[in-house]
């Protein structure tokens, strides 16, 4: 390899691929730069040897100290608190309903969240949640890049866990590398095991308190460790015990690179006015060592080659190839740079969190635009108002909704029924649904059937009338089978069941149906 | 050799990865190696291929598949689900055995039950007949279950009673039986219109008629009752109602005075076991003309076990 020294720095063109080594923003001039695999000085490859797998190259990355590392060990630190504290939470509900403030029952198919029950039928409301999930994603993306992906995932933060579990039991990157290679001895077979233990109790915890949404914490804890939990408990925490030891554990950063459809989706969602961590390679190269750089004042960048920034990188990409796949955004090759920025008296910001157009202001020499610039645009505040819409109508429609309401089946064989005094009968099945936590008293009442009388499977014929009170259990809905009964020479028409909750409420829902007669009377 | 196979294969500069070297339109595809744990999970799933084909059915014979070590088929799982969900009924089908069906109303609980039980027994044993609504057939003379019109009584007991024996079975001494004469030939044209006017009349369908109420306190008051208010110790219909079992035409009821066809159905003791039978008594009683039963057994360890 030529000496970089003594090198010709001018554009040199070969098979078509212009390249250059002159100190060019990736944006401006050499868009291709940014995503160069190979090294600005290494001449273009003409043949690859054809490799059918590629082998796996464990990352052991570096401790590392700086805001954005703070930033990622409280954005940890919440995320687990929420997840191991959330179904511990009470909340009183009556007599009637579980007191668990989140609780998803399958059993008894409802879902409760603090002051808010959904029933299976209002599953739209889920629905709802989770397009706002999506939505909620896109915008964060177009604001902000990849911060779900370098923080909140629950991928990145196990991942997290995991990394600094083999930094407490075998130490920092180079003695974990220089174990990985050690041969088998009993100190190597028992640090191992220890870790590995660590590991399965982390699994353990995190499928332990993934049951604890589906059925009463305390309860099902106590009923776990006394092995009186239903099957289905232990076989859903052995599956995630065994999915977060493999993944979070083992799999790591693969799980992102091969097996993630979203660094996919964001990859396309990404443009030049989006934030993304990158290398500011017109002012890093070419690459070059404080020494050098003494010597030959003016010939260098300012990335002096240390690999901070690759050491500490927990999927193990060279940010300094560009924005890649691999790169999850949690910053922590800025905390490292910086450091070492910092120490040389350098500016800060080598690599920092930028867009596109900002780099290629930058390298033109203009001021940075202010951060609300970049936050605020068109496509970032579409995103919000949709998300935001879709939350209003969410709320809206929770706060709208009735607590009670009745469907109404009408028998269609036999359609009507003959009684032996000549009047007719019609028989229905009504359900009324109670959606308050307390048995309720309602009226069903019949409107636009005068002279109709009315009895149901409980209430016998002696006590018909034109309208009944029946009471409903807290919570559920009752079936009905309503008679309903005109006297001889009656004639097919519609009307009207009315279901009235007796109580300060005085809620109230219609259903519209039909009494059948003979035709001939 | 690859190479000259795939003349468009090329390193892509950008990426520093050699193309497959195919092209659509501009668009190429990176020869991006797999990662290697891929491949070990192939592997994985041809281990677990092997397993599953050595422990479950799978391997195609002439007349059936190899067996596999587990012994498991598809019929034995439903076999054994179908048993499982028999034996979640054991509690309730206990239940209704020991119970006497006159006394199955006061527990709406297990009543619930055996209502549904019976409207599952009923669409396998009884749609045949008296439909899928249970309405019966005007035309074949099934009658209508759902209404309050009753020829045996339509209490639990009796409902229960005439499931167990059957109406005309061949070949039950318990069964119920009754026989309306053929009237054939017993008068002429015009007492036989008579005859006909009075039955209409009984129920106010038309005018009544001297001769034909003189005919029918001869002839069939003995079992339909003076005012025509049918006998349910005979199974005689009332005459006084709407519901008309075989249709209220002159020309119905002149064939069922000259020609009466009587039903019959079969005994459901032997074919059912007790408790089915008790279920589908509840189902029928639940149709909406099921009648209260008056006398309740003081013990109900004793049988009341007379024709009710």
């Amino acid at each position: 390899m030529s000496n970089p020294e003594t090198r010709d720095w001018s554009a040199v063109v070969e098979d078509g691929v212009t390249k250059t080594n002159e100190p060019v923003s990736s944006a401006v001039a050499d868009p291709e730069a940014a995503t160069r695999r190979h090294e600005p000085h290494e001449p273009p490859r003409e043949h690859l040897p054809e490799r059918l797998y590629e082998k796996r190259e464990f990352v052991h990355n570096k401790r590392i100290d700086g805001p954005f590392r703070r930033f990622k060990w409280f954005v940890m630190i919440v995320t687990l608190a929420i997840y191991y504290v959330t179904p511990w939470i009470r909340w009183d509900r009556g007599p009637y309903a579980p007191d668990q403030a989140v609780l998803v029952d399958l059993a008894h198919r409802r879902f409760y969240m603090f002051g808010i029950e959904i029933w299976p039928h209002e599953f739209y409301f889920v629905a709802g949640l989770l397009i706002m999930a999506g939505i909620g994603l896109f915008l964060v993306t177009s604001a902000v890049g990849r911060a779900w992906c370098g923080y909140a995932c629950p991928q990145t933060v196990w991942t997290d866990l995991f990394q600094h579990v083999d930094r407490f039991v075998d130490g920092d990157r180079n003695a974990r590398r220089r174990l990985d290679n050690a041969p088998w001895t009993w100190g190597k077979v028992f640090r191992r095991a220890f870790k590995w233990t660590i590991y399965l109790l982390i699994g353990l915890v995190t499928g332990g308190a993934w049951i604890l949404y589906f059925a009463d914490a305390p309860t099902l804890l106590r009923d776990f460790f006394s092995g009186e939990a239903a099957p289905i408990a232990y076989i859903t925490v052995a599956v995630l015990t065994l999915t977060t030891v493999t993944l979070g554990g083992f799999m790591r950063e693969q799980v992102c690179i091969y097996m993630c459809p979203w660094p996919r989706i964001q990859t396309a969602m990404l443009d030049e006015k989006s934030l993304i961590v990158t290398y500011k390679d017109w002012r890093g190269e070419p690459r070059g060592s404080v020494k050098k750089a003494r010597r030959n004042p003016g010939q260098f960048g300012d990335c002096i080659d240390c690999t901070q920034c690759v050491q500490v990188c927990p999927t193990g990409i060279d940010i300094r190839e560009g924005p890649q796949i691999g790169c999850i955004t949690c910053a922590l090759c800025i905390d490292a740079c910086d450091r070492v920025m910092k120490d040389i008296g350098r500016p800060r910001g080598l690599i920092d969190y930028a867009t596109l157009e900002d780099c290629e202001r930058e390298a033109a020499g203009e001021a940075p635009r202010s951060p609300w610039r970049t936050l605020l645009r068109p496509r970032t505040v579409a995103y919000f108002l949709i998300w935001g819409g879709i939350g209003g109508a969410l709320l809206f429609a929770l706060g709208v909704r009735s607590h009670t309401e009745l469907t109404v089946a009408p028998d269609r064989n036999p359609p009507y029924m003959l009684l032996s005094d000549g009047s007719v009968r019609n028989s229905y099945t009504l359900k009324l649904r109670n959606m308050e936590s307390r048995p309720r008293r309602m009226e069903i009442a019949l409107e636009g059937l005068p002279g109709a009388v009315m009895w149901t499977d409980a209430i016998g014929k002696n006590d018909a009338a034109a309208s009944q009170t029946v009471t409903v259990p807290a919570d559920l809905v009752r079936q009905v089978r309503a008679y309903v009964a005109l006297p001889a020479g009656a004639k097919a028409q519609a009307f009207i069941f009315r279901l009235t909750s007796l109580d300060e409420q005085n809620e109230s829902d219609e259903v519209t149906t039909r009494f059948d007669a003979p035709e001939e009377q | 050799m690859m190479a000259n196979e795939h003349p468009g294969k090329r390193i892509d500069q950008p990426t520093g990865t050699e193309t497959v070297g195919h092209e659509w339109d501009g668009i190429e595809e990176l020869n991006t190696p797999l990662p290697r744990w891929w491949l070990y999970t192939f592997y994985l799933t041809i281990v677990f291929a092997v397993g599953y084909v050595i422990a479950y059915p799978a391997w195609p014979m002439f007349d059936r598949a190899t067996a596999g070590m587990l012994g498991w088929t598809s019929r034995g799982q439903l076999a054994k689900e179908m048993k499982g969900a028999e034996e979640a009924h054991a509690g309730v089908r206990e239940q209704l055995a020991r119970i006497p069906i006159e006394r199955l109303g006061e527990d709406s609980a297990l009543m619930q039950q055996a209502v549904a039980g019976g409207a599952a027994a009923f669409r396998v044993n009884c749609v045949q007949c008296h439909g899928s609504g249970a309405a019966g057939s005007q035309e074949l003379g099934y009658p209508n279950l759902n209404d309050d019109d009753w020829l045996w009584g339509g209490d639990l007991k009796a409902i229960h009673y005439t499931l167990t024996h059957g109406i005309r079975q061949a070949g039950d001494d318990a069964t119920r039986t009754s026989v309306m004469p053929a009237f054939q030939g017993a008068f002429d044209a015009a007492q036989l219109d008579g005859l006909v006017d009075h039955v209409l009349s009984l129920s106010g369908k038309a005018a009544g008629n001297a001769t034909g109420a003189q005919l029918f306190a001869d002839n069939c008051a003995a079992c339909h009752g003076a005012q025509g208010g049918g006998n349910r110790q005979l199974g005689a219909p009332a005459l006084d109602d709407a519901i008309w079992l075989r249709g209220s035409s002159r020309d119905a009821i002149k064939h069922q005075i000259l020609d009466p066809r009587m039903g019959m159905m079969p005994k459901w003791e032997g074919r059912l076991d007790p408790v089915t039978i008790k279920m589908l008594a509840a189902y029928v009683h639940s149709l909406g003309g099921g009648e209260d039963f008056v006398e309740i057994a003081e013990n109900p360890e004793v049988e009341v076990d007379e024709q009710p």
